[in-house]
Parts: structure tokens; sequence; C-alpha cells
């Protein structure tokens, strides 16, 4: 006889509640927001039915920021106070700004954490502000479509950026309120959207030119497993500098001159690329330029001259091209397909170059600015949990090389570029004098030798080193690297097994103290809100710890569990409900904590059984074939 | 220049913690220097199903963790053993050899003499009229020598005397400089590369 299953009180009988879940892209030029919807993943509009966010904001005193559209409209009116192209100052310098800045018509004021701050007529602003403003907007926009609170996110990213526009890239999600399940990178997002891994194996390659990003990455496909074996490219260069180009010639025609004021030149730039954008199809387009004399000058822009202007550019993206495939260890002919993303794959010269570089016709059958949203919501749909029996698995890899400094400002790499991730590397240090108690490490990326030549990531300070004599010591520093591609560096000295304590010094990015002051900050966090939300979050939290550990212990609890182990685990799972009832969000976040030491074991067992398990299929089923 | 801060030794991976790690046996694969990659690259693949982070993403922290863990080291795993010179190393180590004691210089003349010939010819390529296929017969030329190196290798493994693991260790010190020489090679063909745009 069966017995009656009856569900605790609260406990939802359903096995699978659809989480919500959304996939983003965050562009210079765009954003877009896509979700899985009846199983079909698609972007979602505004009210106006509009796909398409532009990644402009707009800052007034005493107001709330505009995004998008309206914001766009007032760029040539109000240029110092509206946004635009803010991922490309994401994770950058002050030094940097001044290399980019001067092509970006804005205000800068060194910030505190060695990152340039915007001013505008609402305050100095940081590039992870900005950009928590456009995906607070996609959020909400997300929120309103699918009727309910989303449960994560995956952002995209280039994938060139290195760690701290990474790590800008996720402190913005953070800063909107949500919770970033995975960084993706854009190309392998695009191969995702297609679909690639349904049917097709082989080698594939994905161009992917942004607004001012570009990407090319080269991946094998073989029975749903998308591996990226590797991938170049340029974080400085995409159809932004082929509006420029053709505004510096538009500058000679009309003879307006380099020190015309932001309004003007905004203007340009726009006339410039709606111009770019005609010639798509068009072979010869009018343009009419306003100058602030209020004369107006009236010509043609023909596709041979946009080729000729454009034509270094695309150039430009073909090296890292060529760096791909000899990093992949493969010909131009070993590539069955060529995919293009990215608005300015649409620049009839780019498909011309691309399509002669690979020997490929460029598939181009998903609209290339959605392309990289619908793949994001399918790895989004996929990380909630919502396809559990999805074969999917994305193997992607770390762009840029990892290494400290060394004597001498030398840099010795500890992980070289290509790498798949997520991936561990050690390294031990001993001290230099006698007592010692503390040294610095200075953590780079980039494939040059001198450190001057790489980019800062950050500086680590190792604290508690026991007093030995020089030399001695053994610290053992880990450099791990996360799906995400974000570097965590910890350290233990071996001799006495003592854990030093680390004090990083973000180069570029914000420190964690810095991201709490924004979110308390930040309107949408004011005082009242905040502990109910941090409330909301811990309960959240506690509902799926709760919920994974239920489903674990009546697959394998009695199995792996002595009666013993599993009262200690029962206990703590009581503990969490009932903390998970009351009011105080430390109490739920200890409570979790508490679960989580008490099952560390079992978990640490099943995740040993099931590599097991998968082995022990393989052995049987070559010994069946042989 | 950080304080006090000295390089001890080269960068080791994360997980070999204990000197036992055995990425033969991670994978189920029988230890020898011979290596079905077909085999490797579907135990690869399941493994990466198994325990990727992805799998976890809706998990509490400490089994992402985790996963984050074993997927590192199967990735170490994977790389180890894909590539012959890794590989090699990695059985010297696990049969007991102390690869502190790797000779570092070879006596072996002829092999000197044929790596200063082709460190010659690597020098001469920009001189050449057709230097991509200079690059491509130095490259051949070295690949043929890893072949040689390779089939000595596999006997060594087999037979795994003192005598055998010595004679191991020489032979994956001359791949590591056919290594060099091939990486030199890389690095000037993409420099040559990029002067042609």
């Amino acid at each position: 006889m069966a017995l009656l299953q009856i569900s605790e009180p609260g406990q939802s009988t359903a096995p699978h509640q659809h989480r919500l879940a959304a996939g983003i892209d965050l562009g210079t030029t765009n954003s877009l927001v896509a979700s899985v919807r009846s199983g079909t993943a698609d972007t979602l509009p505004d009210a106006e039915g509009r796909h398409l966010l532009p990644s402009v904001v707009r800052y007034q005193a005493g107001q709330a920021p505009v995004v998008g559209v309206a914001a766009l409209a007032a760029a040539v009116t109000d240029p110092l106070n509206t946004i635009a192209s803010i991922k490309r100052l994401m994770g950058r310098g002050i030094e940097d700004v001044r290399h980019i800045g001067t092509s970006l018509p804005y205000e800068f004021v060194p910030g505190s954490s060695g990152m340039p701050l915007l001013h505008t007529a609402a305050g100095n602003l940081s590039p992870v502000e900005v950009s928590a403003e456009i995906l607070r907007t996609l959020k909400n926009r997300a929120e309103q479509t699918l009727g309910g609170e989303l449960q994560g996110v995956v952002i995209t990213v280039p994938a060139y950026f290195d760690d701290a526009q990474r790590q800008a890239t996720r402190d913005a999600g953070r800063l909107a309120g949500l919770n970033v399940m995975r960084l993706l990178n854009e190309p392998t997002a695009a191969a995702v959207a297609y679909g690639l891994d349904k049917g097709s194996e082989g080698i594939i390659a994905i161009y992917d030119l942004g607004g001012g990003t570009f990407d090319i990455s080269v991946l094998r496909l073989n029975r749903g497993v998308f591996e990226v074996m590797s991938t170049a490219g340029d974080s400085a260069l995409g159809g932004d500098d082929m509006d420029r180009a053709v505004a510096g010639w538009l500058m000679q025609q009309t003879g307006i001159e380099d020190d015309a004021g932001h309004g003007q030149l905004r203007h340009l730039l726009q006339e410039a690329r709606s111009a770019k954008e005609a010639l798509t199809t068009e072979t010869s387009t009018p343009v009419c330029i306003e100058r602030d004399d209020g004369t107006r000058w009236e010509g043609e822009l023909s596709r041979e001259v946009l080729n000729q202007l454009v034509a270094p550019l695309v150039e430009k993206t073909l090296l890292p091209c060529r760096r791909a495939l000899r990093d992949a260890g493969v010909r131009a002919a070993d590539i069955g397909t060529v995919v293009m993303v990215g608005g300015s794959t649409r620049v009839p010269l780019v498909r011309e170059r691309v399509a002669a570089f690979f020997d490929a016709e460029p598939m181009v059958d998903i609209d290339p600015d959605k392309v990289v949203a619908v793949g994001a919501a399918i790895q989004a749909d996929i990380l909630a949990g919502n396809k559990p029996d999805d074969e999917m698995l994305l193997l992607d890899v770390i762009p840029l090389s990892l290494g400290i400094e060394t004597m001498g400002g030398l840099t010795e790499k500890i992980i070289p570029r290509n790498t798949t991730i997520p991936t561990a590397r050690a390294q031990e240090f001993t001290t230099f004098k006698d007592g010692q108690t503390a040294m610095s490490l200075h953590v780079v990326q980039g494939e040059r030798e001198l450190v001057e030549n790489c980019r800062s990531l950050a500086r680590f300070e190792l604290h508690d080193i026991p007093p030995m004599v020089a030399g001695a010591a053994r610290i053992r520093v880990t450099f791990q690297v996360d799906a995400d591609g974000l570097l965590n560096v910890t350290a233990e000295e071996e001799t006495q097994g003592v854990k030093s304590s680390i004090e990083v010094k973000p180069s570029y990015g914000l420190s964690d103290g810095e991201i709490e002051t924004m979110l308390r900050d930040s309107m949408e966090y004011a005082e009242d809100d905040r502990d109910a939300r941090r409330l909301r979050e811990e309960q959240v939290e506690a509902d799926r710890v709760l919920e994974a550990l239920r489903a674990a212990l009546k697959i394998d609890g009695e199995e792996l569990l002595s009666a013993g182990e599993r009262e200690v685990i029962d206990a703590a799972a009581l503990s969490l409900e009932a903390a998970r009832s009351g009011r105080d969000y430390r109490a739920i976040k200890a409570a979790i904590a508490a679960v989580e030491q008490a099952c560390s074991g079992y978990v640490e067992r099943r995740m040993n059984t099931s590599i097991s398990k998968a082995m022990a299929g393989h052995a049987v089923d070559e010994f069946k074939s042989q | 220049m950080p304080c006090g801060l000295q390089a001890r030794k080269q960068s080791v991976p994360a997980m070999a913690t204990h000197a036992s790690t055995d990425h033969f046996e991670r994978f189920g694969i029988p230890r020898s220097f011979d290596m079905d990659l077909g085999v490797l690259d579907s135990r690869y693949r399941e493994l990466q199903r198994t325990v990727h982070p992805d799998r976890f993403a809706s998990a509490g922290e400490a089994e992402r963790r985790l996963s984050m863990q074993q997927t590192s080291a199967i990735n170490e795993g994977y790389q180890t053993l894909k590539d012959p010179l890794r590989r090699g190393r990695h059985l010297l180590e696990l049969s007991g050899y102390n690869l502190g004691d790797e000779p570092h210089t070879t006596r072996d003349t002829a092999f000197l003499m044929e790596q200063m010939e082709l460190r010659e010819s690597l020098g001469e390529v920009r001189g050449n009229s057709d230097p991509f296929a200079a690059l491509e017969n130095i490259m051949d030329r070295i690949a043929e020598d890893i072949v040689t190196l390779q089939s000595q290798l596999r006997e060594n493994f087999e037979r795994a005397s003192v005598a055998d693991l010595e004679a191991a260790a020489s032979a994956l010190m001359k791949m590591q400089f056919y290594r060099r020489l091939q990486e030199e090679v890389m690095d000037l063909e993409a420099a040559l590369e990029d002067e042609l745009v």
C-alpha cells in the first residue's frame, strides 16, 4: 500500500516551480533583456514595443535619472549630463580615460579607488553606478513583462574583458539589485542562441563587433558541449570608432574644428552613425550638418568613401582573428562556420572581409543585435534550474594571462591565457627578512613581460605571517579563477598552517565597502527598505537551501548518511526553518551557514559519488563495445 | 616592487597538496605514456557534466565552492594528460622519481648541435624569400624529433627501470627545449603576420 505523501505546512507540493530568469546584454550602444517563455527565448520589448534600450543615461539635479530613448534625445542639448558608451569606462583607470576620454565628451574627476568619476548635475558618478541604472531599467522591464521578481540573471560581457572590467559589471548587477548567476562571454552566448550544440559538431568562429568592443572566439562543439578553444579581441574597438572616422571626414568637409562645442560634436557623431547605417543597404546617402552658427552643410557620403574610412578598423579586427586561430592550433580552413554578432557586422565591408578571411559565408540568420541576449536567456533558464535534463554545457576560457610582479618589474605568469575556467594555480613564496610578518603581491593581467605594460588588477597584502628566519616561511598563495572569469586570491603559511589574512586593494575597482555605501545611498535602498530587503533576500536564500537539501536527502540521504549524521543535518534544517519564519535576517543568515556547515561532509560525498558513477558508466560502456 | 617577495619555485597545480594526486586515476585511465585522446576527451566531458559550476548555480555556497574546486582539478588533470610533456612529467612524479633531480643541461652533443642549427635557421628566417615556408620547415623538423622522443618515452615508461626513468627525464628535458623553440617559432610567425597588415 502506498503511503499518502503530505507536505509540511508552507512547503510547496509542486515538484518544481518555474523560476523567473533573464539574460541581459549590457551593450556599449544598446542593451537588451531576454527570457525563455513557453520554451522559447526572445527579447522583451518595452511598453512602446522597442526591444533595444539605448545604453544612455541622463542625469538632472534633484530628479530620477532617465534611461534609453528619452535620454538619447537629450544627448545633443545636454551632452555633459547625458552619458553614453559607459561600457568603455567599466573597470578602467583615470590613465585609460585620458586615452579614451578625448573621444568621450564628459567631465571627469578622479575617484578615491582609482576609478574615474563622471561629473554630472546629479553629482559625481562612477561607471558602475551608470551601468547599474541601465540594468535597473531592464530589470523593471523584465519583471513587469514576466509578472514577478527575477530570481536570477545572466549578464554578458565581451570575452576579452579583463578581471577589472568583469568585476565592475558584476558590481553594477549587484547595485541594480540583481542576483547575477553568471557573467557569460558574448560570443559564447551567440553560439548558444544559434543552437549550434544541436546536431552540429566541429570548429566554429564567432566574430563579434559591437559598438565599442571586438571579440573573436574559436569554439569546438561536441555533443552539447561548447568548448572555447581560444579567444582574442580588442576591448576598445567597435562601431563607435567607425562613427568617429566618419565624423572626422565630415569635419574636414564642413570645416568644423576639434574645439567645437560638445553639442556640435555629438550632432556630428549622430549624423555619422545615421549615414553609416544607411549605407548598409544604399550605395550613397545624403548628409546634412547644421553648424553652431546656424549655417548648413549638405553633401553625400558614398559606400566607397565609407569603406575607405573604416577599412583600417576592419583590418585591425583581423589581427586578433589570426591570434585566436594560432592559439587554438587551427587554420582558417578548419573553421566550418563563422557566426556574425553585433550591430557593426551589418557594415558590408565587415562581412566581405570576414568571409574572405575565413573563406566561409558568415551566418547572419539571427538579428545580430539580439543574438547575445537570447543566448544569455537560454543559459539563465538552465542555471535557474528550469531545465534539469539539458545536456548543454559551456566550457569557457580566461582571455588574458594572470601574473604577478617579481623582481625588476617583470611579470611572472601564473595562469596563461586561454586556460579553461574554473582553474586554480598555487605559488609558494618565502620571506626576505628575519621576522617578516607581512608581504605584498601585485597581481597583473596581460601578455607583456614588463609589469608596466600589463593591467594592474590589485595589490594583495598578506598579514599574520608567523615570524621566522628569512626564507623559512612557506606561504602558499592560491589563485582561483571562477566560472565568471573572476580572480580570487587566498594565502596560507604552510609550515605552521596559519591562514594569512588578505587585504585587497583593487587597482580600478570598488571595494566591498564602497559598494555597500552605494547600495545604502541609492534610492531603492532607502533606510527603511534596507532591512526589509535583506530579510527578503535571506528568506529566499533559506528556501533555496532547504529545497535543495530536501531534494538531495530524498535521493541519497539513506545511502550516504549514518543515523547520527542525519540527525545533525535534520536539526540544523529545523533551526533554519524556525529562523526562516522570524523577522531577523541575521539569524536566518547564521542558520543557513550552520546548515551548510552540517552538510559539508555530505555534500562532498555526494559529489564524489556522482563522479564515481560517471566514471563507472563509462567503464561499462567501453567494456560492452569491446 | 613588493617588499620582500621571493618566488620559491614554479607555480604548481593548486589541488596537488598531496603528492598522490593521480590524474590517470581521476579520469579512470590506465597509467601509461600512450594516451587515447578520444577516450580522454569523452571522460573529460563526462566529468565536466557531473561537477561543472553551471550544474550547481542554484545550490548552496558550500556546494558551489566544492564544484568549482573539483572542476578546477579536472581541468588541470585534462591539461596534464593531454600534453605529452606534462603527461610524461606526471608519470615520472607518480613513479616516485624526484622531479627536483631532473637534469637541466645535457651532454648529448648531437642534440646540442641540432638545437644550435635549428636556432640558426630561426635567426635567418627574416632574410628568407619565403619566411613562412622556412618557419614551416623548422616546425616540421621539430615535430619529427618530438615523435622520435615520444616513442623513446613510451618504451622507457613501459620498462620503468631506474635507468629508464633517468632516460625519460632526459628525454622530457629535450622535449622542453623543443617546446620553447616551438613557442619562439610561433611568436615569430605572429610578428611576421602582423607586419604584413
